[in-house]
């Protein structure tokens, strides 16, 4: 750096810390040097976080929260979606990025999260890290739900009202907790301009302060990494991890890679399929909300499905509480028993390449019957599959496999036989 | 502060209570916050009471109007429409509407005033999606071989007969509601107002 330069640095760093943030997060941020595939969706997350702010920003300037009738009879939302759609120039794009990036979001947190389980990254040290995540997951599942409502498509208008009326279910509180939540006795004008503002301003700013937050607890304690090993117990003369390497330029490279791997899977999607067959956008949705008519077969978008299914698999009713009820506890239960996994877990290895035979079976049903139960919340109540095995009572079997995974791990993860975990990453 | 200097109680009293009158009024702030958040009072004077003329509603049809933001059905049933009802008796969860889900003048066999105008509100009481209706009888109906004819809801499979009674073990726990209605000559019918109130 010249001497200029370096006193234009030195005048910065007098009054606020730039290069000591830029070394503490980047330059001099040490991750272990084995970071594998599973590790490009933390970035890739991150990534399309921005892309969704920045397609939201320039939608807002053309899309209006209005539930009214235009002159031609079409609620004005839906037809300023068509408006961006088919008049805006570029509007098209901008509008598949911002629907297509919402599938994509959930797809990368999905792997992401995947990765935390097959190498235990939210055991101790790393609980928090863990808990900032499944209230990402959260925000993230508020924020996707609220964004379908604005189109005020068939599917957006009857999403909303069985989604809304989960909490009526709740006893004493729950029929006005839902007429507080619509700002109306229906799913009306007031419900969409509140969803609105809720998914551009409140739940993006929980969302970023989430994210910094995730990030900042993960540079505090370190990276985990496939072997499971903490690598900061090994350092060198330099008081660096002796298997650790700095974020930028090592890492800021690797990822670049992620990055123009997914652009070209999501361009492909955003320009061939951006209606995904029907998951991304359902078909549904091209039909202007009407209140007097249910579409014959309602479905949440795919993200949503494995936790529908738990929601439907509840059909009794319990200690006097209707079967409704105990129906949002599962589905509520389904997410909040995510950030129990620190305690729950109490196995000796972290990782799934020293983990015994016990978790790598029960993890791979536990994986098959997530995507069981995905699938079959995408179809009506009444699914058979190949037209024999009754879809309902094998979504009730799964529901129960869900929960048991979580509840009895304390049990299976102590008396698992896991191999010896080595003192330095592997490589 | 160092740990051999005592604590004045006195300051740290009124610390404490100055911190804990601040904090009421912080917390009362988001009264008029969360006021915003219920029903204004345009939403809560919408709900007029709507007039509707029936004289072209045949034996066996159904029409929808609209009231409140929800659909209201009204059906003129037939004859083997309304001996289905005594059929599903036994299979409803609250054959005598002993639930207050309609006003007391139509807590009778048909759940109406007139035995066959059949008017009820077309929100399924689970998680209010609208049924469609399914007045074909049998298997025809693609619900089930023995359907008597009634509605059935897309969204969790619940079922009801042609008085808007809840099949049993169906996710919807109530019949179907009634909403405040009556007749304001032989053909014409005010819903929302039952000139009682």
């Amino acid at each position: 750096m010249t001497t200029k330069a370096q006193a234009v640095m030195d005048w910065i760093d007098a009054r606020f810390p730039l290069t000591s943030t830029y070394k503490a997060h980047l330059s001099e941020y040490y991750a272990p040097k084995n970071f594998n595939f599973w590790y490009f969706f933390g970035s890739l997350a991150l990534l399309v976080l921005v892309l969704q702010i920045v397609t939201g920003i320039f939608l807002v300037m053309h899309y209006k929260p209005d539930a009214s009738l235009n002159a031609s009879g079409v609620p004005v939302a839906f037809a300023s979606v068509e408006y961006i759609m088919r008049d805006v120039p570029g509007g098209w794009i901008i509008r598949y990025l911002h629907s297509t990036g919402a599938s994509a979001f959930f797809v990368v947190v999905y792997l992401h999260m995947f990765r935390g389980i097959l190498y235990g990254s939210y055991r101790k040290p790393r609980e928090l890290i863990w808990i900032f995540g499944t209230l990402i997951f959260l925000a993230l599942m508020a924020e996707a739900f609220m964004g379908y409502l604005l189109p005020w498509g068939q599917m957006s208008f009857w999403g909303a009202q069985v989604i809304v009326n989960l909490f009526s279910a709740i006893p004493v509180i729950g029929p006005d907790l839902s007429v507080v939540i619509r700002g109306d006795f229906v799913v009306s004008d007031a419900t969409l301009n509140r969803f609105f503002s809720f998914h551009v301003i409140a739940v993006p700013l929980i969302l970023i302060g989430l994210v910094a937050a995730h990030i900042v607890a993960l540079h505090e304690v370190g990276s985990n990494n496939p072997d499971g090993v903490e690598i900061k117990k090994k350092k060198g003369a330099d008081g660096h991890p002796l298997d650790g390497i700095p974020f930028h330029p090592y890492y800021t490279v690797k990822d670049i890679v992620g990055v123009v791997g997914f652009l070209i899977v999501f361009s492909f999607i955003v320009f061939f399929a951006p209606e995904g067959g029907g998951y991304f956008l359902e078909y549904n949705n091209f039909i202007p909300a009407d209140p007097l008519k249910t579409p014959p077969h309602i479905a949440p978008v795919w993200y949503f499905t494995p936790f529908y299914s738990l929601l439907r698999a509840m059909v009794w009713p319990l200690f006097g509480l209707d079967a409704k009820f105990w129906g949002v506890v599962a589905m509520g239960g389904g997410v909040v028993i995510i950030a129990f996994l620190p305690w729950l877990d109490r196995s000796p290895a972290k990782s799934i390449r020293y983990r015994g035979p016990i978790f790598k079976t029960l993890l791979a049903i536990f994986i098959f019957a997530f995507a069981i139960l995905g699938f079959l919340g995408t179809k009506p109540p009444s699914y058979a599959f190949f037209g024999v095995i009754p879809g309902a009572p094998v979504a009730q079997l799964f529901s129960l496999y869900y929960f048991l995974f979580f509840l009895t791990m304390p049990v299976w993860s102590k008396i698992d036989k896991c191999k010896p975990v080595p003192d330095r990453v592997t490589g | 502060m160092s740990l051999d200097q005592k604590v004045d109680a006195g300051r740290r009293q009124l610390l404490l209570v100055t911190s804990a009158a601040g904090g009421v009024a912080v917390a009362a702030t988001a009264v008029p916050f969360v006021a915003s958040l219920t029903p204004s009072e345009r939403a809560k004077a919408a709900g007029a009471p709507v007039e509707v003329d029936i004289s072209k509603l045949q034996p066996g049809q159904m029409m929808t109007v609209e009231w409140r933001g929800k659909p209201v059905w009204i059906i003129n049933r037939t004859k083997e429409m309304l001996d289905s009802l005594k059929k599903t008796d036994g299979e409803v969860s609250d054959p005598n509407s002993e639930k207050p889900q309609q006003p007391e003048y139509a807590k009778n066999e048909g759940r109406s005033i007139k035995p066959e105008i059949f008017v009820a509100v077309g929100i399924c009481t689970h998680l209010g999606c609208s049924p469609s209706d399914k007045f074909k009888t049998g298997a025809e109906s693609g619900v089930s071989a023995d359907w008597p004819g009634g509605f059935l809801c897309p969204c969790h499979g619940s079922t009801f007969d042609l008085a808007g009674r809840v099949y049993k073990n169906k996710p919807a726990p109530d019949n179907l509601e009634i909403p405040p209605h009556k007749y304001l000559a032989d053909t014409k019918i005010l819903i929302g107002e039952d000139g009682k109130a």
